[in-house]
């Protein structure tokens, strides 16, 4: 047996030794790329803006789906994004790439743009919220929001993230048609960095522990 | 009766656990934001609704149907019929022949694959919560 094995180990090194290193690379590769199959990020849509028959919603067997417009051909001359539509809509607009109406024929006033910031302290580690008034006042009216949703009014307002993704507050909008909720929109928020020297608070039970 | 109704129980969860792994992959690739309306298409016989989102703001910002003309932040939450849309509400205040097509165009609105629930396409909730999702929806 321990014959065997030293045979074994012999050739091994041979086989090393005489093998170039970009060979062995790929030989590794192709060892293991049947075990690395699993879809660690769930299968992401191979295309982005399918046209409508190819999109999973629409009936190709609807002669009307054909007529519309493939998103793709529309969102060509935007800025694009690595999110949702693909499409950075503010952007787009403060470019004016698209003009989108403020009232139903057209004309009217102009939209009413509130430059004001609001910031939300967060009590954990993550950034503090910087929400811009400016931006949703380009697309929405104060009415939209107020009071309803929002309560114009400093700390009247309280939430977290678990009733935003459930579609609470922000996520009435945010997570369904403006930006979704994923890990590379979580600073569009989160954009305010901490105080200088500000750590996150201790839970009870880490400061009371006998054994720390 | 006893062994009858354990693999009835075992087919069920061997069904949902089949389903529950196709779902990821299964999901449809269409666009973020595009919601199906089908609280009575399907029972009318015709093919849900689809509305794009993305199509209708690159032409009007969301106040002119959130605040304008009074659509509710929900989808299938308005209660939209034709008759309304005929009166001019919703959709029909629009969709008259003047700012856009009018409403024989039938199949340009009811183009979705029957049966499909309503729905906000690619939504968080949608996502994490997909068996859910439709009887938080219910009315």
């Amino acid at each position: 047996m321990k014959k065997l094995m030293l045979v074994g180990v012999v050739l091994l090194v041979a086989a090393l030794v005489s093998t170039p290193a970009v060979v062995m690379a790929a030989d590794a590769e192709a060892a293991v790329s049947s075990a690395n199959t699993f879809n660690r990020l769930l299968q992401k849509p191979a295309e982005k803006n399918l046209p409508p028959a190819e999109d999973g919603i629409h009936d190709a067997e609807n002669d009307n789906t054909y007529v519309l417009q493939p998103p793709k051909i529309a969102f060509d001359s935007l800025v694009r994004s690595d999110f949702g539509n693909y499409v950075d809509w503010i952007k787009s607009l403060r470019e004016q790439k698209i003009s989108p109406r403020t009232e139903r024929m057209g004309g009217g006033e102009e939209a009413m743009i509130m430059d004001l910031d609001i910031i939300r302290e967060v009590r954990g580690s993550m950034p503090n919220v910087v929400f811009p008034h400016k931006g949703h006042t380009e697309w929405l009216q104060c009415s939209n929001c107020h009071p309803d949703i929002f309560i114009p009014q400093q700390g009247a307002n309280r939430m977290n993230m678990a009733g935003i993704l459930l579609g609470q507050k922000c996520g009435v909008c945010h997570g369904k048609v403006s930006f979704p909720i994923v890990t590379t929109t979580c600073r569009l928020c989160h954009s305010q960095a901490k105080p200088e020297g500000w750590a996150p608070g201790k839970s009870a039970a880490s400061v009371d522990n006998p054994w720390q | 009766m006893k062994i009858k109704g354990l693999v009835k129980s075992m087919r069920y969860a061997l069904i949902g656990g089949v389903l529950a792994l196709l779902l990821p992959f299964s999901a449809s690739h269409a666009e973020y934001g595009d919601v199906v309306i089908n609280n009575y298409a399907d029972a009318a016989g015709m093919r849900p609704v689809v509305f794009p989102h993305w199509y209708h703001r690159i032409r009007f910002r969301c106040k002119v149907c959130h605040a304008d003309l009074g659509f509710a932040f929900k989808a299938g939450g308005n209660d939209i019929t034709m008759e309304k849309i005929i009166d001019g509400q919703f959709c029909g205040a629009c969709h008259n022949g003047e700012i856009a097509w009018s409403i024989e165009n039938c199949g340009m609105c009811h183009s979705g694959i029957p049966n499909t629930p309503t729905q906000i396409h690619g939504s968080t909730v949608q996502r994490l919560v997909a068996p859910s999702y439709k009887s938080m929806n219910a009315k």
